[in-house]
Order: structure tokens, then C-alpha cells, then sequence
């Protein structure tokens, strides 16, 4: 057996798009231990609901993470809205569905590209970035955005949808769902994916429990736990899903779960688009949050439960804003997942929890 | 006409961005916008690169990192700040663990604004830096500082 050996991983490093530090801890080739440092990149913007009015800090929500974006400008209004109580309208509901599970469909596609990278399969990378600029250019001609969409607002939704748009919406994800099972097939089934990707990584339905992990990577160890399922929201009215789960535990599993989430939201997507009540798309919502009220509210983001809390002050500023975002609880399953891989598959580990800093650090 | 001008290589850092900007970044050069037609390749060595993309605005615990990121890179190079945190701390100038924008660590030549960044404007932006790129490697070439 060698020394121990401290490696430093990160911030910069060409497989992260984030800055996260790692002191991998490293005997031979096999890390004993990984060390998480994180800080790079926080803003302290939880902050800024004591200078930002309550209608105005759902920009700043939504600048929490850009790749979640949408999820948590609509976390952050359903939270408002339950202290407020404010009946939003069916129609707003149904859209920020849609809007919502587009964006787990670009998140998803996003991180399957970015896996691909960290596996050294570039033209893989290059076909999912392809793809995910059909769901840009949706956002972008339904909301006038390609990432920061801000068309939320506390009480419903900025913009409507019309049918023609409605019939273009359905009509591109018809076109991704075939180029996407393609490129599903690969990643699923091609021997050298496979190679990099099977019994690496592990993480046991116990550990998983254990350390409260969520989202995907918690399916992936077949924690049957999604968020959707408690109905909130106009979820409560689309016909019966179920989470889609694996017990496998590995890189591999964390990739079919995602894969298969995809082709779950553009279901979805499509039953939102067919079931479209009419009606308005926003309520008037005036006043202030009552002294003392309080409210809190999960949201399935794509990469897992999200946590909002807020609380009121009787002025227009909220006394208090809190999030806690998946990738926080995911952290701790990921330290799991790298004890004892080699340290090739590093940087395969890191990116399957798929990490979220800046939701992380906020 | 020099080597830059045909591939100049970029490394992007994301000091503390929200994302947006750093996946807008890669988008540009991904398929759809496909920068890397104009010779523009992603590095993650701060030697081989020309032009650093910072996304984000600086705090106490990136400032070093990109300091760090800017002296390893080989002159001439070009800073290149991408989205509106970066060029002014944006959004989140006031808050209390923000410095502002990346030209508070290191010099910034080339300013490509908006929240989040367009690809396009990242496009652009680089296509502005390999003019100066090449300014500052001819004023090298004639012994002047850059």
C-alpha cells in the first residue's frame, strides 16, 4: 500500500463548469476520502429580501441558479402566494407546469451532454447541446428568454400562450422525442459508455436514506421520493405518474433515471398542452404579507426537492427568505459515492450527482 | 495575419455566476451557435488559452482564483467579462459578499453585458478580443509593453 496522498480537485478544472474544491485523499490509484470545500460562489443573495420587495425579489430568485431558473421563480411565487393566500388561477398553474417541466427537459439534457464530457465522449456532448436549443428556442419564443425567463410573478404568469404556439410547442418536442431516443440509445446502450459508467460510483439504498438524498441521484438508488407526487399545484391534476427509479446505485443508474425523465416530462408536457384550461393568467394581488405568517413549500426541481420558507413582516419586505436546494443534501451522498473509486472516475462521480453550486451556496 | 486570429483558444472561469452565463458561454460554442467553426476552442489549461471568459462577479474566495487563473495565462492575452455580474456585480452588487464586477482583480478588456449573456454577444465579444489580441501581440513584436 502507497502513502496517502492529498489531492487538490478544483475550482477550476476542465470538467466543472462550477468552481467546487475537492482534497481528494488518494492511496495508489483509490480515493479513501474526498473533502468538499465550497464558498466560491456565494452571493449572499437570501439577504437581499430585506432591500427588495417582495414582487421585486422574484428576479433575484430566479437568479439563484440558471439552469433551475424557472423552478425557482415559481418555488419562490407559490411560496408568497400560500402566505398572501392567493388562488392563482387554473390556467396560470397549468402554464407554469409546462414551463417547468421544459426546463427539467433542457437541465436534463444539459447534464447528459455535460456527463458525456466527463466521460470523453464529445460528439455525445455536441448532439444533447444540439437538442436542448429546440427547448431555448420554445422559451425564448414563448417568454422572450433563452435561460432567465421572468415570467413568473406573485400571483400568476406575465405572458400567455396562444394555440398556434401551443400546436409549434407540440410539434417540436414530436421532432426531439425521435433525434432524443437516438441519442438515448447510445448513451444507454453503447458498450463504452457502459464501460465507464457500470458499478462506479455506488451509493446503497441505506446510504442513500441515510443521508437524505434526493432527486435523481436518490431514484437512482431507488429512494422512491419525488415531489410531484404530492400534487401541488396543478401536478395534483394531470393523470397518474409514477417517479421513475433504479436499484442499481451506480453512474449508470443516475444516467437511465435522467434518460428516462426526459421522455416522462415531454408526456407530460404534451397532457398540460391537450388538458390547457382557458381563463386568466393572473389574479390582482394586493397588500402586504401579514406580521408573523408564515409559509413553506417543496418544488421537484430537475435536480431534486427544493425547500422554500418564508415569513412576513407586515410591510412589503419579507422578514425572512430560506432555501434549501437539492444539491445541498446531495452533497453528502456524493462524498459516499467517491470513497474508494479510482481517481479516473472522479470527475465521472462529481458530474453524475450532478452538482448545482450556485443553487448550493445561493 | 497571425495564428490568433485563425483559433484563438478561450478558458472560461465562473467566478460566482448563476450558471446562466456559464451555460450560455458553452452554448456558443456548441452546435446551434458553433463558434468553434471560427476556430474558437475550449480549453481548461489557463497556458494554452488566449482569451479568459469570466462569468460572475468576484468575492474574497474567487478573487485569488482568478487572479491566480489571469498570471498563469502566457501574454498576450485578453479578458473577456461575460453577463452583467461580471462587468458590475448586476443584480447582486449590493450584496455583502459581493466586491462587483471581475475589473475589481484583474484588467478587463472587453465588456459583453446582459443577464443572462447572449450567445451571440459572447460571439461578438471574442471576435472584439482577437482584434486587441492581435494589437497587444504586434506591440509585443515591436519590444513595447502590451
Amino acid at each position: 500500500m502507497g502513502k496517502a496522498t492529498v489531492i487538490p480537485f478544483g475550482p477550476q478544472h476542465p470538467v466543472l463548469p462550477e468552481p467546487l474544491h475537492l482534497d481528494l485523499v488518494v492511496e495508489d490509484e483509490k480515493v479513501i476520502e474526498a473533502m468538499p470545500q465550497i464558498g466560491f460562489v456565494h452571493r449572499g443573495l437570501e439577504k437581499l429580501v430585506e432591500t427588495r420587495d417582495y414582487n421585486q425579489f422574484i428576479y433575484v430568485a430566479e437568479r439563484i441558479c440558471g439552469i433551475c431558473a424557472f423552478g425557482h421563480s415559481m418555488g419562490y411565487a407559490e411560496t408568497v402566494e400560500q402566505l398572501m393566500g392567493v388562488e392563482v388561477p387554473d390556467r396560470a398553474q397549468a402554464l407554469r407546469v409546462m414551463w417547468h417541466e421544459l426546463s427539467r427537459i433542457h437541465s436534463h439534457v444539459l447534464w447528459l451532454g455535460l456527463a458525456a464530457d466527463a466521460f470523453g465522449f464529445e460528439s455525445l456532448f455536441m448532439h444533447c447541446w444540439r437538442l436542448r436549443e429546440r427547448v431555448l428556442d420554445i422559451f425564448e419564443k414563448t417568454t422572450g428568454g433563452r435561460v432567465i425567463l421572468s415570467v413568473v410573478k406573485v400571483g400568476g404568469v406575465v405572458r400567455d400562450v396562444d394555440d398556434a404556439m401551443f400546436a409549434y410547442i407540440k410539434q417540436v418536442l414530436e421532432g426531439l422525442k425521435d433525434e432524443y431516443r437516438q441519442i438515448m440509445n447510445t448513451l444507454l446502450t453503447d458498450t463504452s459508455v457502459k464501460n465507464r459508467l457500470v458499478g462506479v460510483g455506488y451509493v446503497s439504498h441505506d446510504d442513500a436514506v441515510a443521508e437524505s438524498m434526493v432527486g435523481p441521484f436518490g431514484r437512482a438508488s431507488g429512494v422512491n421520493y419525488d415531489v410531484r407526487m404530492l400534487g401541488n399545484g396543478w401536478y395534483g391534476k394531470l393523470s397518474e405518474f409514477q417517479p421513475i427509479l433504479s436499484n442499481d446505485g451506480d453512474c449508470y443508474a443516475r444516467v437511465q433515471v435522467r434518460c428516462l425523465e426526459v421522455l416522462q416530462s415531454i408526456d407530460i408536457i404534451e397532457e398540460v398542452i391537450s388538458r390547457m384550461p382557458a381563463g386568466d393568467i393572473e389574479v390582482k394581488v394586493k397588500g402586504n404579507p401579514a406580521d408573523g405568517a408564515e409559509a413553506c413549500n417543496v418544488l421537484e426541481q430537475p435536480r431534486g426537492e427544493c425547500y422554500y420558507y418564508a415569513r412576513g413582516n407586515g410591510t412589503k419586505f419579507l422578514e425572512r427568505m430560506r432555501m434549501r436546494t437539492p444539491t445541498s443534501q446531495n452533497i453528502a451522498g456524493m462524498t459516499i459515492a467517491l470513497k474508494g473509486c479510482d481517481l479516473a472516475d472522479v470527475n465521472n462521480i462529481i458530474l453524475t450527482i450532478d452538482p448545482c453550486i450556485s443553487c448550493t451556496e445561493r | 495575419m497571425a495564428y490568433f486570429a485563425k483559433s484563438p483558444w478561450v478558458i472560461h472561469y465562473d467566478a460566482s455566476s448563476c450558471n446562466g452565463c456559464d451555460i450560455e458561454v458553452l452554448a456558443a460554442l456548441c452546435p446551434g451557435f458553433d463558434a468553434e467553426r471560427f476556430g474558437v476552442i475550449n480549453t481548461g489549461n489557463p497556458k494554452h488559452a488566449d482569451i479568459f471568459l469570466v462569468t460572475g462577479s468576484v468575492n474574497e474566495q474567487n478573487i485569488s482564483v482568478v487572479k491566480e487563473i489571469y498570471e498563469q495565462m502566457l501574454e498576450p492575452k485578453v479578458v473577456v467579462a461575460c453577463g452583467i455580474c461580471a462587468c458590475s456585480g448586476g443584480i447582486f452588487h449590493d450584496c455583502y459578499n459581493v466586491i462587483g464586477g471581475v475589473d475589481q482583480a484583474i484588467p478587463v478588456d472587453v465588456y459583453a453585458p446582459g443577464c443572462a449573456v447572449r450567445p451571440e454577444a459572447i460571439i461578438d465579444a471574442v471576435v472584439e478580443a482577437v482584434g486587441i489580441l492581435e494589437e497587444k501581440r504586434a506591440a509585443m513584436k515591436n519590444g513595447k509593453e502590451a
